[in-house]
């Protein structure tokens, strides 16, 4: 089997083929023969010349994250032969930026008003969530071009606040 | 003694008591809102009733509701925990009009103490040293300048009615006292009911450091050693420990000697906590009492040896303190972690949402005291603490690498949590030197983050482990797609794929 793997950004080549004691690992060229058992679902032991390692799973609907020990990595896993997609430079400082709930939970007020000019990390809105009054702020210094959010209102992760431009 | 207890509560403390009651053979009725069916106090209780919908107004803070819950169950007493109504007088007066116990202290000894400032008249006459300021609300913008201006920035504004940080503002001039004020006084509304702002003079990096009492109903009051708070965000304590590096048996002699005086002053009853403020010179002041029992009262179980939810169970049946003050001794060292659902990477933002899995730390001097599971969806709605771990060593050295050791044990996924933040602290030189006062984890959050350590191995064991997990266990949502043949991968890429595809839409 072979897979792409990009761990914290970085991309490996991963070949795995299963031998008599257990998993010859060829990455990016490098020969590691690894014997690995899933201890219970989402928790891997893997023994690599007698180290011990205890890695852990934590899938979401947009991440995968592997720890190793109390080590958190970021993950892709891609098979090459199926179509490669890539995110690319999303990151731009031009242009619209949404700004959206980090949390569920509920807006308690809204501190500027729209058309207004905002610094970076000033705050635009306040969600309440588990007892904590929490500051959305602004990513960048412009112009508050929406406010969506209603003072009242029940917000979910990830729905849009507001727009700064 | 009592034969069933109604817990008044939810969460951690909820299990907690229901715990000692088990303990102690009396029988526990769980009250539980619409969002936590399946919350494990629920679970551990005996009889469990729902007392409404999510919100803590409509359920949890409901007193109707609850004593009606008690009538009905034949509960004998109730246990408020903390935070809800455990403070709330007008509910232990409630209790104890319709016959049933109050374990905690009484109402007029909650009222004189609910109110900060009533408290500071009453502590005045008493004659236990405290911070200069008001003792009455502030009326005015006006007054709090003038009164800001004869004591002295900088100023702390704070709620009358306030706790656990809610309606405190720090201030450094006079330019940020009005909308610092008008700021705490609506937090202090929305918060408490109760928009009263009283200011003091804030000390500068102070130390938190809080003293236990205990009293029977039969005129005994000892204290049991006090507890480092210092280690605070946004005023909420994250780590406590016990006893405090800087206090001697001298000085613990003193503090608790003023903090029995205090609670007599109050005629209190029951456990109780007052918060002292400990400046540079070691001067104690006093802050506030708290008529319930703490978060962090762990760590002074683990050193004392006593279990103060039992001997709160055994005072309000009316027994007598089974031991004198001469016989409480302090033993080893004790560290506490509240584990919330926030994330550290994101501003410490709250993270509800489902536990995925959960790996609990064990071993030797080590307790967890935990609301959680593994498969439960932390709610919204409530307070993100989720578990305590508390290590316990023969010293402050031996405790803190327990629980160390115990971090790297514990593992929650699903949600977010603090438990890394508490690696970083307990690793850091200033903790370990115990340098501590209440600005110090905003100082440790401000520098530079280490990183993670692994010896460069961990990116590459994480890409193999990534490979073999396709393998070996497919994500969730991929299994029997049909796709297995030709590596169980290629449907697990399927399923990235489509995962980073909705991300970018």
């Amino acid at each position: 089997m072979i897979y792409d793997v990009t761990v914290e950004g970085k991309p490996h080549r991963l070949e795995l083929e299963k031998s008599e004691e257990g998993w010859t690992c060829r990455l990016d060229g490098g020969e590691i023969r690894v014997d690995a058992v899933v201890t219970r679902p989402d928790v891997l032991s893997l023994l690599v010349d007698g180290q011990s390692y205890e890695i852990k799973r934590e899938q979401t609907a947009a991440d995968l994250h592997l720890w190793v020990g109390s080590a958190r990595f970021g993950v892709e896993l891609r098979d090459p032969r199926s179509l490669r997609s890539r995110r690319d430079g999303t990151g731009d400082e031009k242009g619209p930026k949404k700004l959206t709930a980090p949390m569920p939970g509920k807006v308690v007020r809204v501190l500027v008003a729209e058309k207004s000019e905002v610094e970076t990390g000033q705050g635009i809105l306040v969600v309440e969530a588990m007892k904590m009054q929490n500051e959305i702020k602004s990513p960048k210094k412009g112009v508050v071009q929406r406010i969506l959010a209603v003072p009242g209102a029940n917000v979910n992760a990830g729905d849009v606040l507001a727009i700064v431009e | 003694m009592f034969k069933k207890i109604l817990i008044a509560n939810r969460g951690e403390i909820a299990v907690r008591v229901i715990r000692a009651c088990r303990e102690m053979g009396i029988r526990t009725v769980a009250v539980y809102s619409d969002a936590d069916r399946a919350a494990l106090h629920v679970r551990k209780a005996d009889e469990a009733y729902p007392i409404g919908p999510a919100p803590a107004a409509e359920s949890y803070l409901r007193m109707d509701k609850i004593l009606e819950v008690a009538r009905r169950a034949g509960a004998e007493a109730i246990h408020p925990g903390y935070g809800f109504l455990s403070e709330n007088s007008r509910f232990a007066r409630a209790c104890a009009d319709a016959g049933v116990k109050f374990i905690g202290p009484t109402p007029g000894a909650m009222e004189l103490m609910g109110s900060k400032t009533r408290a500071r008249q009453e502590m005045e006459k008493a004659g236990v040293p405290f911070v200069s300021g008001t003792s009455r609300g502030l009326e005015s913008a006006d007054e709090a300048e003038q009164v800001a201006e004869r004591i002295g920035y900088p100023v702390m504004l704070k709620a009358a009615a306030g706790g656990g940080g809610k309606g405190m503002r720090l201030v450094h001039a006079k330019a940020d006292l009005r909308p610092a004020l008008e700021a705490a006084q609506s937090e202090a509304q929305r918060s408490f009911g109760d928009a009263e702002v009283y200011i003091e003079k804030a000390i500068v990096n102070p130390r938190h450091i809080e003293m236990q009492v205990l009293a029977d109903e039969h005129g005994n009051t000892l204290w049991l050693g006090e507890r480092e708070c210092s280690i605070q965000r946004r005023h909420q304590k994250v780590l406590e420990e016990a006893p405090s590096a800087i206090v001697d048996p001298e000085m613990r002699r003193r503090m608790g000697e003023v903090a029995v005086r205090v609670a007599r002053a109050a005629q209190y009853t029951n456990a109780g906590t007052v918060e002292f403020l400990v400046d540079q010179q070691k001067n104690f002041y006093f802050l506030e009492m708290n008529t319930r029992l703490q978060v962090e009262h762990p760590v002074t179980e683990l050193i004392t040896g006593l279990d103060l939810v039992h001997l709160q169970i055994r005072i309000a049946d009316g027994e007598k303190m089974p031991f004198a003050q001469e016989d409480v001794t302090i033993r080893g060292h004790a560290i506490e972690c509240r584990i919330y659902a926030e994330d550290p990477d994101n501003n410490y933002f709250p993270s509800p949402g489902k536990i995925t899995l959960l790996l609990a730390p064990s071993g030797p001097g080590i307790r967890r005291d935990s609301g959680m599971y593994e498969g439960w969806t932390v709610p919204l709605e409530y307070d993100p603490l989720l578990a305590k771990l508390i290590g316990y060593g023969t010293d402050r050295r031996q405790a803190t690498m327990r629980l160390q050791r115990a971090l790297y044990e514990y593992f929650v996924a699903g949600i977010k949590t603090n438990i890394s933040l508490f690696q970083r602290i307990l690793q850091d030189p200033d903790f370990q030197a115990a340098k501590l006062d209440t600005g110090y984890l905003d100082r440790l959050l401000a520098g530079e983050r280490r990183s993670t350590e692994d010896g460069g191995r961990g990116a590459e064991i994480a890409a193999i482990a990534a490979g073999l997990f396709a393998v070996l266990q497919p994500a969730p949502g991929v299994a029997g797609n049909g796709n297995a043949t030709g590596g169980a991968g290629g449907a697990n890429s399927n399923w990235k794929q489509k995962g980073r595809s909705e991300a970018l839409r």
